[in-house]
């Protein structure tokens, strides 16, 4: 009975895991302009990436197994936000545009403030 | 098998597909890509799902040492789209737009320079120049 339910966790863990990263690549070819299109890179994707690892470390049962599966896990947390800051920061500093009905921009007289 | 070992070898199955069809979507995103960052993004995002594809051929052999490639491979693809990012910005925007897609693929074939031939009138050159301060 118990491993029918890890199994359930696990299939469960990997089929999320999958349809985040499926949405993640939809909404990279949907989305209007680049700052929008990192949304859906680096949240959905990371928890794609994210969620498929855990369910490794589910699915080995041991302990030292699913430390290493949750380091990695919080690495790719920790790490994506960063990575796409610094690239968003980049193009709008170079200035990409953003999409034509863009609301609000609000780094815009960035250079005059600092 | 067990009940169980076919819950996931099912799951496993089910994953790979809708990952592999993520993975064209992206790959779809870096041809078309219509500036740089755009194709970094997508690289960015592929690594992501090439981490999940290993997680799930570790489930699919059992081997766990499968995990620590996973995070090197996101180690290594962290630090490129930081490099990437530093490019872009020492780069500049020097982008040009490009009318359509053909022209990507053979942007990277060097045209013959003609310029010096068509924009300088003839006795004008730096050599005539020269000639004339003698």
């Amino acid at each position: 009975m118990m491993d029918i339910l890890l199994a359930t966790i696990t299939a469960l863990l990997m089929l999320g895991g999958a349809g985040f990263a499926l949405v993640a690549a939809i909404g990279l070819n949907r989305l209007p302009d680049l700052y929008t299109r990192m949304h859906a890179a680096s949240k959905a994707g990371t928890v794609g990436s994210g969620l498929l690892l855990l369910a490794v470390g589910v699915h080995a049962g041991d302990l030292p197994t699913f430390a290493r599966a949750l380091a990695g896990f919080f690495f790719f947390v920790l790490t994506a936000p960063i990575s796409a800051h610094l690239l968003a920061m980049a193009a709008h500093k170079i200035g990409y545009p953003l999409y034509a009905e863009s609301v609000r921009d609000e780094m815009k007289d960035y250079d005059k403030r600092i | 098998m067990t009940t169980a070992e076919m819950i996931v070898s099912y799951a496993v199955w089910l994953a790979l597909v809708v990952l592999c069809v993520s993975f064209l979507l992206t790959v779809w995103r870096v041809i078309r890509g219509p500036t740089l960052p755009d194709r970094v993004v997508a690289l960015d995002m592929l690594t992501g799902i090439v981490i999940g594809f290993i997680a799930l051929i570790a489930i699919r052999t059992g081997f766990s040492l499968y995990i620590d490639i996973a995070i090197s491979l996101g180690l290594v693809g962290f630090l490129a789209t930081v490099a990437f990012a530093r490019f872009i910005l020492s780069r500049g925007g020097r982008e040009t737009p490009r009318p359509d897609m053909m022209k990507t693929f053979t942007a990277s074939v060097p045209e013959p320079r003609r310029k010096s031939a068509t924009r300088r009138p003839p006795g004008t050159g730096p050599a005539v120049r020269r000639k004339a301060k003698k």
